[in-house]
Parts: C-alpha cells; sequence; structure tokens
C-alpha cells in the first residue's frame, strides 16, 4: 500500500496510476489526481520534514500565499468542506488542501482578507490550526488607545491570529502561527509602534490566571516569602533584644535586685521613662503589621489575630504610660506597675512565630513547586529539516521533536522514530524506567535515560498530562473537606467573640477579682486577648489537605477534592471492574496442550500463521504468544473464516482447523480426551480453542486476560484496610469466579452489561455501603460517577478522569491502596489538627480568662500566652509537613 | 457595688454589644459591577488586611474578571481561595493578578484567604 500524494488516499502498490518522477514513483488513486499531479508536481511534493511550518510569500502580482497547518485532517472527503468555507470569504484567489502536508495552501489579497479569517472560516469547518500563544511585556503602555494601537498594529502582521492586551499585567498576548512569524518578528513590529518589549512568564495559555504555573511567578513568590521571612527575623530579633533588659528590670523582686531598682525608686521610674521610649519603635515597626492588619479588618467590619495582638499590647501599654508618667491617677500606689515587658515579649514571639509558619509553609506546597518546576523551558524541534531550539511553548500539534539521552521530554506525543528508555517516575510514581518504542505514547516532563528517539507531539501547551496534573492539583487543594464547614461557622465567630470575653473577663475581675483588681483586670484582658490563635484553627484543614494532596500528585494519585479525601477514608466496599483494572485487559496466550503426537511448536506455529491472517484480538494473542517463543510464522493459503465457528486454511500443504467444538464436530473430529481438557481450561477462565491439523485433532490453544503482576497483593492489602472487596465484569459466570478464586475476591457480578455497571453499585449503595469503583474505559464512566468515590485507573480517558474522584496514572491496583492509605493519613491529620487547634483554643481561653484562679489559683502570664499562641500555629503547620513523610505501605 | 464598679460593668457590657454589632449584625454593602464594552465584568481588589472591596455583585452568565492588587508581604493573604468554585490563586506582592471567573447560577460565593482569616463574597444575581 501507498499513499496518493494528491489527495491522500490509499494506494494499492503497483497502481495503474504512476509518474516517475527524480527517480521516485508516486503512485494515484485515479488519473484525475495523476494529472493534477503532473500539472504541478511541487504542490503535492512537499518533504514530510517541512510538514509543520507554515510558509509565507508575496508574489510579484501583489498577491499573498501562505500555508497554513490544519490538524486533524483523516480523510479527503473533508477537504470540500474546508476548501469551500475558505472560498467564500472575499478575496481569496485560490485554495486547495493537501492531505499529505496537512496544509491549506491560500493565495488572496492583503487587503480584502485577514489571516485571521482564513483560520476562523478553518475553525468554521471545524477543524483546528496549529498556533502557539505567547505573551510578552510592554513598557510605557498606560491607557486605551496605545492598547487599541499595539492590537490593530499586531493584527495586520501576517501570521498573527489575535492579539490582546492586558493592561494589568503590562502585557500582550498573541496568538500566531509559528513559523511564519516568531518572537524577534513580533517584537520588532512592537518596536515600529514606539513600545518596548521585556519577555514575561514563559508558560502563558489562554488564560491568564493559569501564568501563575509559571516558573518565573513561581519564584517570585518564593522570593517575596523569603523576603518576607528576612524583615520578620529583624523585626523580631530588634524586639528579642530589647525585651531582656525590659524582662530583668520588670520583675526586681524575682531577680532580687538592690533597693535603687525596687518599685517606687527613681531610677526604676527613669528606666521606666526609657521602657516607654523602646516600646514604640517595637510596636509600630515589630508589631506595625498588627496595626496595619487591625485597622484595615475593621475597615472591612472584619477581625482577625491582628485585631486581637494590636488590642492586647495597646491595652497594656496606655495602663503603662500612665503609670509611668502620671502615677498619681493610681488610688494606691501599687496600682502604679507597667507591663512593658508584655509589649516587648508578645510582639517578638508572634512576629517569630509569623516567620516559623512561612518557612513551614513553604516546604507544605513543596508538592506542586515541583509539578511546576517539571515543565521542560526548551524543545528541539525539526523545523524546515533543521533542528532548531524552541521555547517549549512555540511547539505546535504535530511538531516532530528529537530528544537525546538525559534530556527532558517536552510534551506529550507518539514516538516516531528509535526507542528509549524512559524515566516517568515524576508522573507515574513507577520507579522503574519504561521502554519505548515506535508507536509508544511519552508524556511531557519524563526523562530519557538511554537512547535518542523523535516523537510526535499530540499534546501541547495547557493540554499536556502535566498540565492537566497541575490544574487538577491546585483544583483540589483549593477545594475544602466537609469537615472545614464546622470551623468556617466557627472561625466567623470566633475573634469579636475572643473580644466580648476579654471585655467580660476585664469587668468580672474587676467586679468580683481580689485586690489589686485593676491590675488582675488588665493582665487577664491582654492574656485572653493574645492567647486566642484564630489562625491555628483556619489553617488546620487547609495546610494537611495540601500537603496530602500533593503527596498524591508526586504519587501518581490525583485526588479530585476534600471531599474525595474525606470520603475515601470513610469507604467499606471497593468495587473492581475485571477487565483492564485487575487483569492487564487484552488476552495473552497462556497454554499449548497437544495430542496425537504433534509437537507443541507445531501446533503453536500452524495456528499462528493461520490466525496472522485474522484480525480477531485472540488471534493477537496467540500470533504474539508464537512471536515470544521466537516461532517463525508462515503464508497461510486459502484462508476462510467461519463465523461463530473458527478459521481453517492450508500452510505448506496441510490443512489446520482452529476453532470451538462446533467448528469440530462440523468437521467430525475425533476430539477425544481434550474435550475434558478444554471443561478445566474453560474453568479456569480461558478461552480455549481446538486444532486440528490434517483433519486429526493436535491440541488445544488456550489463551486468557491474565491477572495483572500485583493485583493479587493489592486485593490482599483492600482486604487489610477492612474493605469487602467484589468484582464487576461483563465475562460469564464460569470464567469471572475463576479469575475471583486466583485473585481472591469473595464477591462477584458477572455477566453484567456496561451499562448495568452504575445499577449493580447502586445495589451495594442500598445495601447501606459506602461503595468506591474502580475503572479504566468510557464505559465504566457512569458506574464511576455513581459510586461514592469513583477511582479511574490507568493513564484513563478524560472522561473516566472527568467523571472520577481520584485518578491514578498508573495502571496498578496498588495506587488504589495507596490513595485510601494517603486518605486515611490525611484525614487523620486533619483531625489531628483540629483537635489541637480546638483544643488549645478550648482550654487556653478560660486559663487566660482565670475561670481556674478561685479553684486552684491558676491563673497565665501574658507572656507566656503569647509564646503559646506564636507557636500553637507553627505547631499546626509543622504536625502537616509530617505527612511529607508519608510513605506506601507496601 | 461601688460606683466605679458599675460604670466597668455598663461600660464593658456596652462595649460587648458593640464590638457584636459592628462584626456580626452590621449590614455590609455591596459593590455593584457594571460590565465593561466587551462584555467582561471587571473588579479591582486591593488586599491588605482585607478585600476591599470585600462583597462584590455581578450579573449571572457573564464572564468576571477579578484583579487582586495584594498590597502587603503578610504571609496570611498570599493565597486567595474561592473553595465554592474550586479556583486559588497565589497572590504575588504589588502585582496584579486576575482571576477570571464565570458564574451562571445566581448565588453567593465566598472566598478568604488561605487561612481563613480574610473573608470576601461575590453575590450572584
Amino acid at each position: 500500500m501507498t499513499k496518493d500524494p494528491v489527495c491522500g488516499m490509499e494506494v494499492t502498490s503497483p497502481s495503474q496510476f504512476f509518474v516517475e518522477k527524480n527517480g521516485e514513483k508516486y503512485e494515484f488513486c485515479s488519473e484525475s489526481c495523476k494529472t493534477k499531479f503532473i500539472n504541478e508536481p511541487e504542490k503535492y511534493l512537499v518533504k514530510p520534514k517541512e510538514k509543520q511550518a507554515a510558509t509565507y510569500s508575496i508574489t510579484s502580482n501583489g498577491k499573498e500565499k501562505i500555508d497554513i497547518p490544519i490538524v486533524g485532517i483523516h480523510c479527503s472527503s473533508c477537504i470540500p468542506t474546508i476548501e469551500s468555507e475558505i472560498k467564500k470569504l472575499p478575496g481569496i484567489n485560490f485554495a486547495s488542501i493537501n492531505i499529505a502536508t496537512e496544509k491549506a495552501h491560500i493565495e488572496f489579497s492583503n487587503s480584502e482578507v485577514k489571516t485571521g479569517d482564513i483560520i476562523s472560516a478553518i475553525k468554521k469547518a471545524g477543524y483546528q490550526t496549529g498556533h502557539a500563544t505567547m505573551s510578552l511585556g510592554i513598557v510605557g503602555m498606560h491607557d486605551a488607545s496605545s492598547i487599541s494601537q499595539i492590537e490593530e498594529g499586531l493584527k495586520r502582521t501576517s501570521g498573527v491570529l489575535s492579539a490582546s492586551v492586558d493592561l494589568a499585567t503590562g502585557s500582550v498576548i498573541i496568538k500566531y502561527i509559528p513559523g511564519l512569524v516568531d518572537l524577534n518578528k513580533i517584537k520588532n513590529e512592537i518596536k515600529k509602534l514606539g513600545y518596548d518589549t521585556f519577555d514575561t512568564s514563559g508558560v502563558k495559555s489562554d488564560k491568564p490566571e493559569d501564568s501563575k504555573t509559571g516558573n518565573v511567578e513561581v519564584d517570585e513568590n518564593q522570593a517575596a516569602r523569603e523576603k518576607e521571612y528576612k524583615t520578620l527575623m529583624r523585626k523580631f530579633i530588634f524586639a528579642a533584644v530589647l525585651a531582656l533588659p525590659v524582662i530583668f528590670f520588670s520583675y526586681p523582686t524575682v531577680w532580687n535586685l538592690p533597693e535603687q531598682f525596687q518599685m517606687g525608686s527613681e531610677t526604676l521610674r527613669l528606666i521606666w521613662v526609657a521602657m516607654s521610649i523602646l516600646s514604640l519603635p517595637v510596636m509600630f515597626w515589630s508589631g506595625a503589621q498588627f496595626y496595619k492588619g487591625a485597622w484595615a479588618g475593621l475597615k472591612n467590619r472584619s477581625a482577625n489575630m491582628n485585631t486581637l495582638v494590636a488590642t492586647g499590647i495597646s491595652a497594656a501599654w496606655l495602663y503603662s504610660f500612665v503609670a509611668t508618667y502620671f502615677p498619681g491617677v493610681f488610688p494606691s500606689a501599687e496600682l502604679a506597675d507597667q507591663f512593658f515587658d508584655v509589649i516587648f515579649v508578645v510582639v517578638a514571639l508572634v512576629i517569630l512565630g509569623m516567620a516559623l509558619e512561612i518557612r513551614a509553609k513553604g516546604k507544605s506546597s513543596e508538592a506542586i513547586k515541583k509539578l511546576m518546576g517539571l515543565q521542560a523551558k526548551t524543545a528541539r524541534v525539526l523545523r524546515d529539516g533543521n533542528e532548531v531550539d524552541l521555547p517549549v511553548e512555540e511547539v505546535v500539534l504535530d511538531d516532530i521533536i528529537i530528544v537525546r539521552p538525559g534530556e527532558k521530554i517536552p510534551v506529550d506525543g507518539v514516538v516516531v522514530e528509535g526507542s528509549s528508555s524512559i524515566d516517568e517516575s515524576m508522573i507515574t510514581g513507577e520507579a522503574i524506567p519504561t521502554e519505548k518504542n515506535v508507536n509508544d505514547e511519552v508524556i511531557g516532563s519524563t526523562i530519557n535515560k538511554t537512547g535518542s528517539f523523535k516523537f510526535k507531539a499530540t499534546k501541547v501547551g495547557k493540554d499536556t498530562t502535566l498540565s492537566q496534573i497541575i490544574k487538577l492539583v491546585e483544583q483540589a487543594q483549593s477545594s475544602k473537606a466537609p469537615i472545614q464547614k464546622i470551623v468556617d461557622k466557627v472561625s466567623g465567630y470566633f475573634v469579636p467573640g475572643v473580644i466580648i470575653i476579654a471585655i467580660l473577663t476585664f469587668v468580672v475581675w474587676y467586679v468580683f477579682g481580689p485586690s489589686p483588681t485593676l491590675v488582675y483586670a488588665l493582665i487577664t484582658f491582654v492574656t485572653v486577648l493574645v492567647i486566642a490563635c484564630p489562625c491555628a484553627l483556619g489553617i488546620a484543614t487547609p495546610i494537611s489537605l495540601m500537603v496530602g494532596v500533593g503527596k498524591g500528585a508526586e504519587n501518581g494519585i490525583l485526588i479530585r477534592s476534600g471531599d474525595a479525601l474525606e470520603t475515601a477514608q470513610k469507604l467499606n466496599t471497593i468495587v473492581l471492574d475485571k477487565t483492564g483494572t485487575i487483569t492487564e485487559g487484552k488476552p495473552s496466550l497462556t497454554d499449548v496442550i497437544t495430542a496425537n503426537g504433534f509437537t507443541e511448536e507445531d501446533v503453536l506455529m500452524l495456528s499462528a500463521s493461520v490466525e496472522k491472517s485474522s484480525e480477531h484480538p485472540l488471534a493477537e494473542a496467540i500470533v504474539n504468544g508464537a512471536k515470544d517463543k521466537s516461532i517463525e510464522l508462515k503464508d497461510a493459503q486459502n484462508f476462510n473464516a467461519i463465523p461463530g465457528y473458527g478459521v481453517d486454511a492450508e500452510i505448506d500443504g496441510r490443512s489446520v482447523l482452529l476453532g470451538n467444538i462446533k467448528m469440530m464436530k462440523k468437521f467430525q473430529i475425533d476430539l477425544g480426551l481434550l474435550e475434558k481438557e478444554s471443561t478445566q481450561l474453560a474453568d479456569d477462565g480461558k478461552t480455549p480453542m481446538f486444532v486440528a491439523i490434517d483433519n486429526k485433532a493436535a491440541g488445544i490453544i488456550a489463551v486468557a486476560d491474565i491477572v495483572k503482576e500485583d493485583s493479587v497483593e493489592a486485593i490482599i492489602q483492600l482486604k487489610k484496610l477492612g474493605l469487602e472487596v467484589v468484582m464487576i465484569t461483563g465475562d460469564n459466570t464460569r470464567t469471572a469466579n475463576a479469575i475471583a478464586k486466583q485473585v481472591g475476591v469473595d464477591r462477584v457480578f458477572a455477566e453484567v452489561l456496561p451499562e448495568d455497571k452504575a445499577l449493580n453499585v447502586q445495589k451495594l449503595q442500598n445495601e447501606g455501603k459506602i461503595v468506591a469503583m474502580v475503572g479504566d474505559g468510557i464505559n465504566d464512566a457512569p458506574a464511576l460517577a455513581q459510586a461514592d468515590i469513583g477511582l479511574a485507573i490507568g493513564t484513563g480517558t478524560d472522561v473516566a478522569i472527568e467523571a472520577s474522584d481520584i485518578t491514578l496514572i498508573k495502571g496498578s491496583l496498588k495506587g488504589v491502596v495507596l490513595a485510601i492509605q494517603l486518605s486515611k493519613a490525611t484525614m487523620k491529620n486533619i483531625k489531628q489538627n483540629l483537635f489541637g487547634a480546638f483544643f488549645y483554643n478550648g482550654l487556653g481561653l478560660p486559663i487566660a480568662a482565670g475561670v481556674f484562679y478561685p479553684f486552684f489559683g491558676l491563673l497565665l502570664s501574658p507572656l507566656l500566652a503569647g509564646a503559646a499562641m506564636a507557636f500553637s500555629s507553627v505547631t499546626v503547620v509543622t504536625n502537616a509537613n509530617r505527612l511529607r513523610k508519608f510513605k506506601p505501605k507496601f | 457595688m461601688a460606683i466605679d464598679q458599675i460604670i466597668v460593668i455598663i461600660v464593658g457590657v456596652g462595649l460587648s454589644v458593640l464590638v457584636a454589632w459592628y462584626f456580626w449584625f452590621s449590614e455590609k454593602k455591596g459593590v455593584k459591577i457594571q460590565s465593561s464594552d466587551t462584555g467582561v465584568q471587571e473588579a479591582v481588589i486591593k488586599v491588605k488586611g482585607g478585600y476591599t472591596p470585600d462583597v462584590l455583585i455581578f450579573e449571572a452568565g457573564k464572564p468576571i474578571k477579578l484583579n487582586f492588587i495584594r498590597e502587603e508581604t503578610a504571609a496570611c493573604s498570599e493565597e486567595v481561595i474561592f473553595s465554592d468554585l474550586g479556583k486559588k490563586a497565589t497572590l504575588t506582592p504589588f502585582k496584579t493578578i486576575p482571576v477570571e471567573l464565570k458564574i451562571d447560577k445566581p448565588g453567593e460565593y465566598n472566598f478568604q484567604c488561605g487561612m481563613g482569616m480574610l473573608h470576601g463574597k461575590l453575590i450572584i444575581e
């Protein structure tokens, strides 16, 4: 078979229509194609290496010519549709589509029609053109007039499909046809309009918010975090250093200081004055964010941690200020005490807590940063026969990309030449490199280990597996676990509630407390404000969710939402689809049984040679089985398929029959003991086929969809997790039971039609069970959606991923075990955090308010309260980070 | 009971009522966002200790673009999360970070910072 270069049809070689040119023979489907070729051979003789690069030229008579790559033309019958859509446009002189090069060749007059219109026409016909998107920063763009100037100017540039300026980011997003125009040309064009450009974040897709997947932005956020950490540490050190002498002089009795430093002395009063002055930079520089945050919150009628700390230290300062400068205001001298130490210590500790939290949080989001960092930056693409290094976002569909050993694969694609072993661990979690040959799929951002190969890009930009994973992970991390709803309810009332508690504490201590009542009232007021930690409550769930979901992604498990995570640990029943989930999903040769003196090799060779001509999936298994045993196959003559029975053919003059028992009876073959053997094989879940050579029974060949290597182990683990394991399959009960016995499944739903799978899941749910469904195919989608948790296994189809709650990139059932273990670990972590946060606040607040004072004399110093508060949220983050050490338990 | 104690009780209870009213019961005013010529409903939200404005009113079914400008480096507001919509954005300080949404179903959609301390609301009519 060969391809007609004009219309792209498959032509049986040798064809009666052919032309010899440049020593090559071109064959055609018809006389008309041949004539077309003879008239304009250069039009059809485009070398494949030129395939994707669009070309563009202006002819002498002022007409423009353009070649636009079109994605996904498969049949010659679609060509007229596209051509007629293009020809509907004004100013088109010529339009023709070449299926071999997958390009539209168009001649048009630039004054009447724009490239963009042509692209829209192609789109209207239902096809995509190969295009890329880039984002460029523009300097000095301020108003609407410069926007339209730049947009219009760029749209006039040939090869640019669209340009849209985003004033907010000061950049322009340009869709263009690579090959027709490139980065430099566009930059020049913008320069001509009077603006300077700068490169913005690399990965820029249609939606601006996706720009955060760009490494540049990530680094910028990291840098901002780092800067904030350093600033906080400086503020902490400043406050902490000053806090030491302040504490020293605040407790003269504790340190047994000489008389002149004791209460009431003139020296001490001077020291107090110094403290009151030093406390100002501590409050308004070190503690500036408390005041800023409190003020901003107040304007929005919302209160937060800053409100609490700001109110607390302000109250302490005011009291101390009066005690220092106007001690006479107080009715008794003992009331005129200062609490400057509280300001220094609380500010220092809370700031330290915030700094440590930033550090810890940076680690929590490591997983997604790692994923983003996986993206390759450049690709070596074959364009116009040359290898060119392009930014990865300029790679378009169907580009041929060259990958050398040790390099990163830039986008998703299919190998077209060469072979290699590829480390896919970053995407699938599978540690062992995978062998890839021609026609195998490769995933972008995985690493090529040994060989060199070329592959064709099938998914680029935000469609790549990696981009999809990042999107899914981000979505999941921003989702809410249902358990969070309690927290949300509480946190809305929390801070104002604490302020009210603090006020009431003050009142109660003032009215009913021991003397000096004012001092006690103030101390308890400040302590209540300072000890409450709304942050610990706020981050308890999201931070664990973030770490858990990220950890999943590292292991090839994509958890869609917090909801999925929470449900996954409540499961008690798991339904496994048989084909493709427990088993490999395609049959392979399992047994060869011989009779009447025939050898195994003979039986296999002859039946495989017969099946070579058949297209049945079972035939493929037999042929592959023979090839695995290095058996050479022969050509069959007089091949004849009898539907419902089997096949017969002649090989080297020997007649071979291959089929079921009906076939054997039809040809009156005496099967002898073979019939019993076949029943045994069928009981084991295999499909036996009888072989007869020269009308004598020769043996049985059995194929079966074999069980995946680790299915048995995974099912044992699932049972250990306390799950009832159910198998669901369309196979007959006998085969189904055989497989179930082999892998240790107790309950089987056999002979289930694909459309009834969801119904069976529902049946289990009606028994009051919380059901997970594991499946791989499109026809599992309804069942995946029906189940409480749908797990799509294997790279899976988009439909299955869409319908599922958890997606396993790797095809092994082990992933299911891991996913459930991880969900349990994450939920446990969330609960620990929530318990910790509630317990801390629930116990801390009453102690601070002095509830236990009448009974045990227990009262907390505001200094201790500040320390407790600072470290409670650090503890929560640190606990969440423990999840990062989660290791699969088998 | 001494006069100062009575004053403290009255002032204390009064303050508590004021706090409760101010943060819980006072009506928050929403800002109604008009759509531009291109049909996009675009709003700028300043992030500094809170979201300004924090209650925004949009029309259903039309694209929404929220431009967040985080005018502080405090880590609390680093992330903005639309958990009802499954969206999240990391706000780089002093840069405009756009978040694009399209909500078809009228109702109230909350957004908040990563720690749940700052709150905002989109009202879709």
